[in-house]
């Protein structure tokens, strides 16, 4: 198994252990994964699914909860900025 | 359409347990999870701390039921989540994976819910702020790879999660600052003195005791507020209080819960009954509705031996076999339900943190003062769009619960967002069976 994989969050690489969750790149960035209807920015809160605090694009699809999903090699993901 | 004797919701120990009985003893299984692996959240696989001596225990449990599993011959549906029942005996699923969704309905003739609990969240001033989470969640979050090691957490709420969460956290190299638990020792105290009945729990307890080391437990005392440096945008600190006494205890992040909430929406779309919050059943696990049956945490937070035991005697009940052994010694564990709910039963003064303009509804961004203006759950759905984000209110319908006594009870389809492009290509009526439709 290869040491770490590479994602790239906002067109920047994020190299994380393999298995890792979308929601720890990005944390690992220090991004926020969504901007709140008022403008806050927002991180995973309950870190298994329930509370879509998390949710950003990934690979073109909007919305989705990046704690529910494994960071795979050249994953593109998108967050509220 | 996809047929299974049995369906069981949810792999966490329950769901593992009723399946690999049901599936064991002959019938065809699905396991569904919404996660990509089972174990649930207790279970939880992911990225092992670097020191897993303190939980050698456990792993050989959780190895021990996964092996079992695998062995049953139950099929494992992982990124899925039942978001309608249209019709008895059915389910429709969002399978998600990482570039698509797609609607799969499944039938069944037994039905086995294990869905298990998600935390209560309080609102206080700076609980939306980046680097606060669950304590669960932020367990969580360190299993899918965020590292923590040394960085300062300070741990908050209620509940023996935030214990556990401190241990584990430690493991990963964190520096806890401390546990802040809002229960008295007068009312953990006879929890503690209760627990002879459970030597396991006891050792478990010992375990974390050692683990901890000098990190201070602070009984009765609870988070007031979480601030962060305007600067850089980063948590600083929180104010913790016991009442009398009010300080600021600088930290890098906050995990904070208070105790678990069950997951009860699907059962309730079934037409399960529930007393208070949980989920009815009786000596086999059967809910209100026929060829429904509920297992763990729904029917009451007892916790991980109550899980395995609840979901064995579901799973054999499906599969037409005796469950006695199982349910004698699931009479201890209900005792054990109980115990926890009255050791850590909320202080009144948590439903004083929020300020007026604090949000509860973090979906929507609905603050206190809005709501605290409107005469029930559903005025506020109306008015507010309080609930009406994607969570649904599985946030801050607890929390509402808590802070005004609302109880958001009734549940409608779908369970959770489900993308349009999904559902329009899914052709619901192919799928009704013959005698349904």
């Amino acid at each position: 198994m290869p040491k770490s994989v590479t994602i790239w969050v906002n067109g920047l690489p994020v190299q994380i252990e393999p298995e890792s969750m979308v929601s720890a790149a990005l944390l690992k960035a220090g991004v926020p994964c969504r901007r709140s209807v008022t403008g806050e920015p927002r991180t995973a809160l309950c870190g298994m699914g329930i509370c879509f605090e998390c949710r950003a694009t990934v690979n073109g699809a909007p919305h989705r909860r990046t704690c529910q999903l494994i960071c795979r090699e050249g994953m593109v993901v998108e967050s509220d900025r | 359409m996809k047929h299974a004797d049995v369906i069981v919701v949810g792999a966490g120990p329950a769901g593992i347990a009723a399946a690999t009985a049901a599936a064991r003893h002959g019938r065809s299984v699905f396991l569904l999870d919404d996660n990509p692996a089972a174990g649930g959240q207790i279970w939880r696989g992911g990225i092992e701390a670097p020191n897993q001596r303190a939980n050698q225990e456990e792993n050989a449990r959780k190895d021990s039921a996964l092996h079992q599993l695998a062995r049953s011959g139950a099929t494992l549906l992982f990124g899925s989540r039942v978001f309608d029942a249209p019709a008895p005996g059915m389910l429709h699923t969002l399978r998600e994976t990482a570039d698509d969704a797609e609607v799969v309905a499944l039938h069944y003739d037994k039905l086995i819910l294990a869905t298990g609990a998600r935390e209560r969240f309080l609102p206080f001033p700076g609980w939306t702020l980046p680097g606060v989470f669950g304590a669960g969640g932020l367990q969580a979050l360190v299993k899918g790879g965020f590292l923590v090691r040394g960085k300062r957490v300070a741990v908050a709420g209620s509940g023996p999660l935030l214990l556990a969460v401190a241990v584990h956290l430690l493991q990963y190299g964190a520096h806890v600052t401390s546990i802040a638990e809002q229960a008295t020792i007068s009312q953990l105290a006879p929890f503690a003195a209760s627990l002879w009945s459970h030597p396991a729990k006891i050792r478990q307890g010992i375990g974390y005791r050692a683990a901890l080391g000098k990190t201070p437990y602070r009984t009765g005392c609870w988070p007031v507020a979480a601030f962060q440096n305007q600067a850089t945008g980063l948590l600083k600190s929180v104010r913790l209080t016991n009442g009398t006494k009010t300080w600021e205890e600088p930290c890098d992040l906050l995990a904070c819960g208070f105790h678990l909430v069950p997951n009860t929406e699907l059962a309730v779309l079934l037409g399960c009954n529930l007393r208070g919050d949980f989920v009815v059943i009786d000596e086999q696990q059967q809910t209100s509705v026929a060829n429904v049956y509920c297992a763990g945490e729904p029917t009451g937070i007892a916790g991980l031996d109550a899980a395995l035991l609840q979901g064995e005697i579901a799973g054999l009940t499906c599969a037409g076999q005796s469950t006695g052994p199982a349910r004698a010694r699931n009479a201890t564990e209900k005792k054990f339900a109980a115990r926890i709910e009255s050791a850590f039963r909320l202080r009144p003064e948590l439903r004083l943190l929020a300020s007026p303009e604090t949000i509860v509804c973090r979906c929507e961004d609905v603050t206190y003062d809005t709501l605290a203006a409107r005469s029930g759950w559903t005025d506020a759905k109306l008015q507010t769009r309080c609930g009406m984000g994607p969570c649904q209110g599985r946030i801050c319908g607890p929390a509402t619960q808590t802070l005004f006594g609302w109880t958001p009870k009734s549940v409608r389809p779908p369970l959770f967002p489900v993308p349009v492009s999904a559902l329009c290509s899914h052709d619901s009526q192919q799928d009704v069976p013959q005698e349904i439709a």
